[in-house]
């Protein structure tokens, strides 16, 4: 085994099965569940956006998932391979043009709209 | 004064721990080294064991290198490397060392060979700041005054010049053993390492600087 492949194996005993993480486009709408700890208590909270970004590279591949909370700008970068990262549900299939979607951020209500592709299943 | 070892830097990437944190690891190949030599008081007035580590063809070593080899029995090796001990203990010649000296969570030190960086500017080798970019202005990346002018007529020794960067010995402190696979003889070391892939490491339980506390 050469260097690289070394590295390989030690990434794959915590890279998540394929089977848990959907296919992921750039433009879908996603629910993440986080797993957040309280109090010792842990519990799954929910964060519902738009992908605007994907970064590729086996352990460390990230969705960068914004949202429009209280009319404020969101975005949350999240390690898909992370165990912190409990599930994501596509709700809805976007159709862009672009891989990266930037230019949402200068863009608020209405325009921040993404036409829905339905040849994607979800 | 205690044993190490000497490893390959295989490069780095990122695992996660109990609590789900990510944690970026440098994956290091640790070994098998071979005691090629024991130094001990009676045969050298100080003990301590001397480790060869990494395949080289025959041809390739002098023929008095050979001969030292030969007397543990070890293949050709490419790096030897002494490391001086209390006592010898129950070290032998022609001992394979491994990984296995190591346990998760122990700090070590690591030295290596830094990244060559070449004739370096003042910018990046001493993070002087630059001149302004416009407004006529003609100073750059240049450095600066250098000293006072007749008084004393001379620059002073140790004045941060351009100069070779880098590709020299550079040893990181107290990094943290993340995970220890004695079977492959793979170290996952916490942080970074220095040096690219591929480069000759020296691994050795960390030294405790400064007093201890009472």
């Amino acid at each position: 085994m050469n260097a690289q492949e070394i590295v390989r194996s030690i990434e794959a005993e915590y890279l998540k099965p394929a089977s848990d993480l959907p296919t992921i486009y750039v433009g879908d709408t996603v629910r993440v569940g986080v797993r957040i700890q309280e109090g010792g208590k842990e519990r799954v909270q929910p964060y519902e956006g738009t992908v605007i970004a994907m970064r590729n590279g086996g352990i460390s591949e990230t969705i960068t998932v914004r949202r429009t909370f209280q009319g404020v700008g969101v975005e949350r970068v999240f390690l898909l391979n992370s165990p912190r990262v409990a599930e994501i549900k596509i709700v809805r299939r976007g159709k862009v043009r672009r891989a990266k979607l930037y230019y949402l951020r200068d863009r608020v209500g209405k325009a921040t709209r993404i036409k829905e592709r339905f040849d994607r299943a979800k | 004064m205690s044993l190490g070892i000497l490893g390959t830097k295989l490069g780095m990437t990122q695992i996660f721990d109990d609590a789900g944190r990510s944690i970026a690891v440098t994956v290091v190949q640790a070994g098998p080294c071979k005691v090629t030599q024991i130094k001990t008081n009676e045969t050298d007035g100080y003990c301590a064991v001397q480790l060869g580590y990494g395949d080289v063809k025959e041809k390739n070593l002098s023929r008095p290198e050979r001969g030292h080899l030969a007397k543990s029995g070890s293949e050709p090796l490419r790096h030897l490397k002494e490391y001086r001990l209390a006592e010898v203990g129950d070290l032998t010649l022609g001992q394979s060392i491994g990984a296995s000296i190591f346990e998760d969570g122990q700090f070590v030190d690591v030295a290596g060979t830094s990244i060559g960086r070449g004739f370096a500017g003042y910018q990046k080798r001493h993070n002087f700041r630059r001149g302004p970019m416009g407004h006529g202005s003609k100073n750059h990346r240049l450095p600066g005054s250098t000293g006072a002018g007749t008084t004393p007529g001379r620059v002073y020794p140790g004045k941060r010049m351009a100069g070779h960067m880098g590709d020299a010995q550079v040893t990181v402190r107290k990094l943290t053993v993340v995970r220890v696979d004695a079977e492959r003889n793979l170290l996952l070391i916490k942080g970074a390492v220095p040096g690219k892939a591929g480069t000759l490491l020296n691994i050795v339980p960390a030294k405790r600087v400064g007093r201890a506390k009472a």
